[in-house]
């Protein structure tokens, strides 16, 4: 078989796999609905003012609220397969297109955020190791485990205070200026000046998380006895750092980079109702405040959604980096 | 070398035990230092520290700040510690379980547990709290459920390593019951990782907690120092000091016992310690 026929193949066989984990969070979704008080009746009657117990269950017929659990269950299920997420009662709107419309903003935030976090826990931990125990690796330590122990939210609203509201370098809140109608170049400039201190925040946790990582993976594969034949044959510390080192020490941080993205979105919820960024972690506090358990629930399963099919990419992109990984 | 010598040769270590020992203090005794309910009104309102007799500053209803941290520590602490009993318990039971029968048990627990991984944790908490009414039982659920995965895949990498050791066998040519082997001689063999990570799960849940309550989902009844951050977000520009001292408190609590929890991973895995 060829190489591209294994590939496609491997391909196909991560998306059967990824199917059960699917209908798993679908499937437990609507326990979580079971689970609240009352159903999307008793919201209707709510928002409504005022119901008379047959016009209610009149209604409880039409959505086959009456229906046994399973039934209820099943076309659950088929809703949810096509996408279809409910309908927000608060906004009066159907959920997913709520959802989607707030997704760009989040995946920019998410995107930015990996690629410093990763990026610069690289060059930290390598710097951390290379240095060990002296005053630089010390210093690189003590700043990982401060921002690993530090609340996102509290970083966030402390940057507020220094870097908005003392010195004014950035903007407190939002994604662009809107009542300034930039266009073209000046609006993403725009943005990018907004994103910084979202980033910086969210960032923060995780760079100290793939600093630590990568220091230890660096220290490890430096033990190795592939390091001491580069040495016997009288390669430069250099190169056998950059060249031998480095790339082997890579692969548990971007393992590790894969299996965070959800514990991203969680922290895209506070990083953005800090910092009123307009993506679905914003949503889903204005829903918390709403009580609108259609949105949240909705909310939840698209950034599962989300989280597997990021999974998905990454372990594609492994099997390229890795060819030691079994694509077959 | 005992136990001790080993964990108080790390400095790093002691220190954190020296903040923990001081947060435990102040939360055991914040009735003695702040007799009075940390949700009452007792001063003029947004009090800057040291003026009006309020070491940390008064927030926008004039409740003392330093009052609120005392107290919050309780319920940092008690929640941390809840959760992560709880989780640990879980994910000892299911994880135990998994690893030593093997088979399709096991098979079940995993692919459970990596459904957990991949749901987006934090959302599910909200969702879960949400759902169940804000309340310090809640919350304990909540953090637990996204926690115990974790705890099970250790221990039943554990149990699954030691299942089929010599003593293990002879354990059941003697004729002991499944769960007395379980119980008595292969826990007994993993509890040092499976404290090194419930010390560090305090910590993950204290944060969880205090994201939690900063969001508006933290227990009505009691003050917590998530709260007291998300209560003093709107006044940031005027008053600093009510999101910013709470703030303190969470990050040297969490890094405390993250300095405790390494400190016990190189005193029990001594092995280990020259990374």
């Amino acid at each position: 078989m060829t190489l591209a026929a294994r590939r496609v193949r491997y391909v196909l066989k991560r998306l059967l796999q990824a199917v059960p984990v699917v209908l798993a969070i679908v499937v437990v979704n609507f326990f979580l609905l079971q689970l609240a008080e009352g159903d999307a009746v008793d919201v209707l009657a709510g928002e409504a003012g005022s119901a008379t117990p047959e016009y209610m269950a009149q209604l409880r017929e039409k959505f086959g609220l009456d229906q046994p659990l399973v039934v209820q269950l099943a076309v659950y299920v088929k809703n949810m397969l096509m996408l279809d997420l409910g309908y927000s009662f608060r906004h009066d709107m159907p959920v997913a297109q709520l959802v989607l419309d707030r997704l760009v903003p989040t995946l920019l935030l998410m995107v930015c955020t990996i690629l410093v976090a990763v990026g610069l826990g690289i060059v930290l931990g390598l710097l951390a190791a290379s240095g060990l125990n002296t005053w630089r690796d010390n210093l690189i330590s003590v700043f990982a485990l401060v921002s690993y122990a530090t609340p996102l939210f509290w970083v966030g609203l402390m940057m507020i205070v220094v870097f908005s509201l003392n010195l004014g370098w950035f903007p407190t809140s939002g994604m662009e200026n809107v009542a300034m109608f930039h266009e073209g170049w000046d609006r993403v400039k725009d943005i990018a000046h907004h994103l910084v201190m979202p980033v910086i925040t969210l960032s923060l946790f995780y760079l100290a998380l793939y600093t630590r990582l990568m220091r230890a993976s660096m220290l490890e594969q430096a033990g190795m006895d592939y390091v001491t034949t580069a040495r016997a044959k009288g390669l430069t510390e250099r190169r056998i750092v950059f060249v031998h080192i480095l790339r082997n020490a890579l692969l548990p941080v971007l393992t590790m980079a894969g299996v965070q993205i959800g514990a991203l979105i969680g922290g895209s919820v506070i990083v953005e109702s800090v910092f009123a960024w307009p993506g679905l972690g914003m949503l889903a506090f204005e829903a918390l405040f709403a009580r609108d358990l259609n949105l949240l629930l909705g909310i939840f399963l698209l950034s599962a959604l989300l989280v597997v099919a990021i999974n998905l990419v990454i372990d594609l992109l492994y099997s390229f980096l890795d060819p030691r990984i079994e694509v077959g | 070398m005992s136990f001790w010598r080993r964990f108080a040769r790390n400095r790093s270590a002691l220190l954190g035990l020296a903040i923990l020992a001081v947060v435990i203090l102040i939360a055991l005794g914040a009735s003695l230092l702040f007799p009075e309910d940390p949700f009452r009104l007792v001063g003029r309102p947004m009090s800057a520290p040291g003026s009006n007799d309020f070491l940390l500053g008064s927030d926008t209803l004039g409740r003392d700040v330093a009052a609120g941290i005392a107290h919050g520590a309780r319920v940092s602490l008690l929640i941390g510690l809840l959760a992560t009993t709880v989780a640990v318990a879980l994910g000892v039971v299911l994880g135990g379980i998994a690893g030593y029968f093997g088979g399709w048990i096991d098979d079940l627990v995993m692919r459970v547990t990596e459904m957990f991984q991949t749901i987006p944790s934090f959302l599910f908490a909200i969702l879960l709290v949400a759902i169940m009414k804000p309340s310090i039982q809640s919350i304990v659920i909540a953090i637990s459920v996204v926690s115990w995965p974790a705890v099970a895949r250790l221990v039943r990498g554990e149990f699954t390593a030691l299942r089929n050791r010599e003593f293990v066998q002879a354990c059941h040519i003697v004729g002991m019951g499944d769960l007395r082997i379980m119980l008595r001689e292969i826990l007994p063999n993993c509890l040092s990782p499976i404290i090194v990570t419930g010390s560090l799960m305090v910590a993950t849940a204290i944060l969880i907690e205090s994201g939690l309550s900063f969001l508006g989902l933290g227990d009505p009844n009691v003050i917590s120092w998530g709260f007291q951050i998300g209560a003093g977000r709107t006044v940031l520009r005027s008053a600093w000091w009510v999101c910013t001292f709470p703030g303190i408190a969470i990050l040297l609590t969490v890094l405390a016992i993250n300095l405790v929890g390494e400190g016990l991973n190189d005193a029990l895995n001594p092995r280990l310690r020259e990374r």
